[in-house]
């Protein structure tokens, strides 16, 4: 920004005072502009956990602050997956709930202002998106200058791409977990950089601070051994490598095992394998490295070659014998289902169901990362012009994300802060050549042009007649190079501004829509229907629904579900498909047996509401066809002509499910006598062939329909089934049939 | 160095088979490194790779217990061995720093020597630029002094002392 040299004054005050205090107040401005930009939600609706991951983490961190660490690592939560629990101690990534339990005791006990920890929940990814600008500054720094730093900073403190996981009241783990994946980045290259036994053990604590918070921390595992492997191939390796990698490796595998979700995986799966091999490598490199240094090189050449080649081909072939054994864990459905990516279709519905699993088009890179799209190949080609060894990291990080980010949505997630990163070094490579005015007005005599204005610049010196009018005509090129990229610059705030407030600030627990006035319409069904549970059921009713809305019902209700977001027991989950996607006699025998009391569905028809259980019920079948191939087809639930309808034309299956009847269940009522109209599907409702149900009874309807909730009936009293009994009951009241038929009923023996 | 020693002659055993080079040769390879390794020998590394070699035997007993019985508690064997392991990295990375071919800091007069010398020998300076750029390459860890090398070395023990100590449980 302001040319470096030492002696300058400004205003009679030295310019590295200046320079500093610039640093500060953009540091600070940028640490503003990246917390107020994610506060849209809590301004306009309030101060409230979104989505449906967040509840559980918010609902653990609730469970931190008031009862000890200690239990809190030892939780055993019998309130979800009801028959089973869950150890929650060993499932989960404590570091989220750790950190904000620490902030939550720090502003309590040192600065004596007692903050609920809801508020801590929900600020505390606005909170650590600034730390996250400033450890892309120091990782940036450490590619090229501080410049770049402070353009990658405000990139990466306002890109959507970012933003879109770290809204206020986003508390999910990507909240801190890209400040860390920052931070442990940094610590690597610094390491790598001086060859410090001490960054590199700054490195292995970060990567432990990672481990414990996120469970892509894999990332990280096997994107340091690429690195170093990368770094050797190009016979770039030095003892600087070796104590970095060595130090954050044993460290780092020996810290990343305490966290009991990962256990023994660090020498057992085949994730972190690349590590051990990288590992191993290096030792031998660094013992031929020495050989070389003492024996003619002649000799040695052959040597390296053959000996490299050869452990490397007996490190895989071990590798995959292991793995065949059964030694070494294959790699995870998930991890899998980035390389195949037709497998998690095929064989786990489950990964596939969720809409974060699917490709990235092509629009979400551009809404994503609006100009920064563009310079990012062009700053990974000038890493390529100078092609130090951190340079290299930025590539592979760039080249390999960028393939993750294409596969999967939410991967793009971990994209943007390279794309940051890689965009201001192209940017302030440009901004040093044309921001360079100095020499233009620096007498003719100097001959120390370095850009690429050389050949001009010696005419000038040549004849001093046309000096006045060329310095002229560079002065105006330049500033219009110069202006062009600022117009983008701004444009690049308005774009982020106007992404984050239209896309991606808006709480999925309320629902708001515009009345033709303009004025806000808040639908807030779900909290209704949540706060009835709360409020008017035993409280220790168990509530089935599917699982996307178990978090929320854990959360808010805080009754007992039996399947929720964190889809660790396949089977259980089909339990709950088939009893959704079965006829009423098959579920009244799941929910009889698993103790239900209640059942939660999401109907959306009377709002147009699209993410409804209608709409995820194609799930429930595949899911539970999964499990149960012979009771569940998923054919049985299209018409004839194989189309998905709920209309007059639905096929038998379908108007028989539970889920069915329980999403259209006395829907025709609103539309008096006529048909319903369904205004997601599009559909009629036929008026007379309204579902009627016997084993459940309605307990809630919200004001939109949005929630439904049911009670199950209690066995009948007198022993029949249900259906009989409501029949019986209906017949009495309507008092049709009159007649007597006197007939010996066929019954079997009695035992 | 024990086992260093031994992946090195397998090593070179492997590349005979591969290149057919004279085994003369290579052994004579092999023993003037070894002649090299133990005429630069100072006190210090000597004591180093005594230490170095205890903690090779050890994880080595470890290892053999482990084939032998079984690795029931599975991580007080990780922790066992892995703090062999690390201690192991550690100390070479220390011993690295150590080593005054690394070490700029040590050499510093030396360079300066050189420097000089080139200064009397040729006038261009850019040939004195290369000189000095080469001789930072050869050592690598020209920021960090033994002093400092010696503290990292305690504060990455001890982190992973109390690490090893956790996880024994």
């Amino acid at each position: 920004m302001v040319e470096t040299k030492a002696q300058l004054k400004v205003l009679g005050v030295n310019i590295e005072t200046v320079r500093l205090l610039l640093q500060v107040i953009i540091f600070i401005s940028i640490a503003g502009a990246a917390i107020s930009s994610r506060l849209f939600s809590v301004i306009r609706y309030e101060s409230i956990i979104h989505e449906f991951d967040p509840w559980f983490n918010f609902r653990a961190t609730k469970y931190l602050v008031t009862h000890s660490y200690y239990e809190f690592l030892n939780w055993f939560d019998d309130r979800t997956w009801y028959p089973l629990g869950r150890v929650t101690g060993g499932t989960l990534y404590p570091g989220l709930m750790v950190t904000s339990g620490i902030i939550w005791h720090t502003l309590r006990e040192w600065f004596s202002l007692p903050v609920d920890i809801r508020n801590i929940c929900v600020l505390l990814a606005p909170a650590f998106s600034g730390l996250t600008a400033i450890s892309t500054y120091f990782l940036t720094k450490e590619m090229k200058d501080s410049n770049a730093g402070l353009l990658a900073a405000i990139f990466m403190g306002i890109a959507p791409g970012y933003i879109s996981r770290s809204v206020a009241g986003s508390y999910d783990n990507e909240a801190i977990a890209i400040t860390l994946l920052m931070a442990t980045f940094y610590f690597w290259i610094k390491a790598m950089k001086i060859g410090s036994v001490f960054y590199g053990t700054l490195t292995a604590l970060f990567y432990f601070y990672m481990v414990s918070a996120w469970g892509g921390y894999v990332f990280i595992t096997n994107l340091i051994p690429l690195h170093i492997f990368v770094l050797i191939l190009m016979g770039r390796y030095n003892h600087r490598l070796y104590t970095a990698y060595t130090t954050w490796y044993a460290l780092g595998t020996l810290a990343s095992m305490q966290i009991p979700f990962v256990g023994f995986l660090p020498i057992r799966s085949n994730d972190h394998m690349a590590a051990l091999g990288v590992f191993g490598l290096l030792q031998l490199v660094a013992v031929g490295h020495y050989v070389k240094s003492k024996v003619p090189s002649k000799q040695f050449k052959g040597f390296l070659m053959v000996s490299l080649s050869l452990i490397t081909i007996l490190g895989v072939a071990g590798l995959f014998a292991l793995t065949a054994l059964g030694w070494i864990a294959p790699w995870t459905g998930r991890f899998y289902s980035l390389w195949d990516t037709n497998y998690a279709k095929i064989h786990i519905p489950i990964i596939a169901s969720v809409s974060e699993h699917q490709p990235t088009a092509w629009p979400a890179f551009f809404f994503d990362t609006n100009m920064l799209i563009w310079l990012f190949p062009a700053g990974i080609y000038l890493c390529f012009q100078e092609l130090r060894d951190e340079h290299v990291f930025v590539i592979i990080y760039g080249v390999l994300c960028s393939y993750f980010a294409g596969v999967m949505v939410r991967l793009m997630l971990t994209l943007t802060p390279i794309i940051c990163v890689s965009a201001a070094i192209a940017l302030s490579k440009l901004f040093d050549v044309y921001l360079n005015v100095v020499d233009i007005f620096k007498s003719d005599s100097l001959e120390d042009v370095k850009t690429d204005s050389k050949k001009s610049k010696s005419k000038v010196s040549s004849s001093s007649s046309a000096s006045k009018s060329s310095k002229f005509i560079q002065l105006l090129s330049k500033a219009v190079v110069l202006l062009s990229f600022t117009f983008y610059l701004v444009y690049f705030v308005y774009h982020c501004t106007w992404v984050t407030s239209n896309a991606y600030s808006s709480p999925s627990v309320v629902l708001a829509s515009r009345n033709p006035d303009g004025s806000q319409n808040i639908i807030d069904d779900y909290r209704e229907a949540y706060y009835w549970l709360r409020m008017n059921t035993p409280e220790d009713a168990k509530v089935m629904a599917w699982w996307d809305y178990g978090y929320q019902i854990g959360g808010m209700a805080d009754r007992t579900t039996l399947v929720d977001n964190n889809t660790w027991n396949n089977t259980h989950i089909a339990t709950v498909g088939k009893a959704m996607c079965s006829s009423e006699d098959v579920a009244y025998d799941i929910l009889k047996k698993h103790d239900v009391d209640y059942v939660l569905v999401i109907f959306g028809g009377l709002l147009g509401y699209s993410g409804d259980d209608i709409n995820k019920f194609l799930w429930m079948v595949r899911i539970s066809e999964g499990i149960w191939p012979d009771e569940i087809h998923e054919r049985d639930y299209f018409t004839e002509r194989g189309e998905y309808k709920v209309d007059a034309d639905a096929s038998k299956a379908m108007k028989d499910s539970l889920m069915y009847k329980m999403s259209y269940y006395r829907y025709t009522d609103l539309f008096n006598g006529r048909d319903g109209m369904d205004r997601v599907r599009n559909q009629a409702i036929p008026a007379s062939q309204s579902p009627e149900l016997d084993v459940v009874e309605e307990a809630f309807t919200s004001q939109n329909w949005i929630v439904r909730i049911y009670k199950v009936k209690d066995l009948d009293n007198i022993g029949r089934d249900l259906h009989s009994a409501a029949k019986f009951d209906k017949s009495s009241s309507q008092q049709t049939k009159r007649k007597r038929i006197i007939k010996k009923p066929s019954l079997d023996l009695r035992e | 160095m024990a086992k260093k020693d031994s992946i090195k002659k397998s090593v070179t055993h492997t590349t005979s088979n591969k290149i057919g080079h004279p085994i003369n040769e290579l052994i004579s390879a092999v023993t003037t490194t070894y002649k090299d390794y133990i005429n630069s020998l100072t006190p210090r590394l000597k004591l180093i790779d005594i230490f170095l070699t205890f903690l090779v035997l050890l994880g080595i007993l470890q290892f053999a217990y482990v084939l032998l019985v079984g690795n029931f508690p599975f991580n007080a064997f990780l922790g066992g061995f892995i703090s062999c392991v690390g201690q192991f990295v550690l100390t070479v990375s220390l011993r690295l720093q150590y080593n005054y071919e690394n070490n700029s800091n040590n050499t510093r007069e030396n360079i300066d020597q050189e420097i000089k010398e080139k200064n009397i020998e040729d006038v261009n300076e850019t040939k004195v630029d290369i000189e000095t750029a080469e001789a930072s390459d050869m050592k690598p860890f020209k920021f960090v002094t033994p002093e400092r090398a010696f503290g990292d070395f305690i504060f990455a023990s001890l982190i992973l002392h109390f690490v090893v100590f956790h996880f024994i449980n």
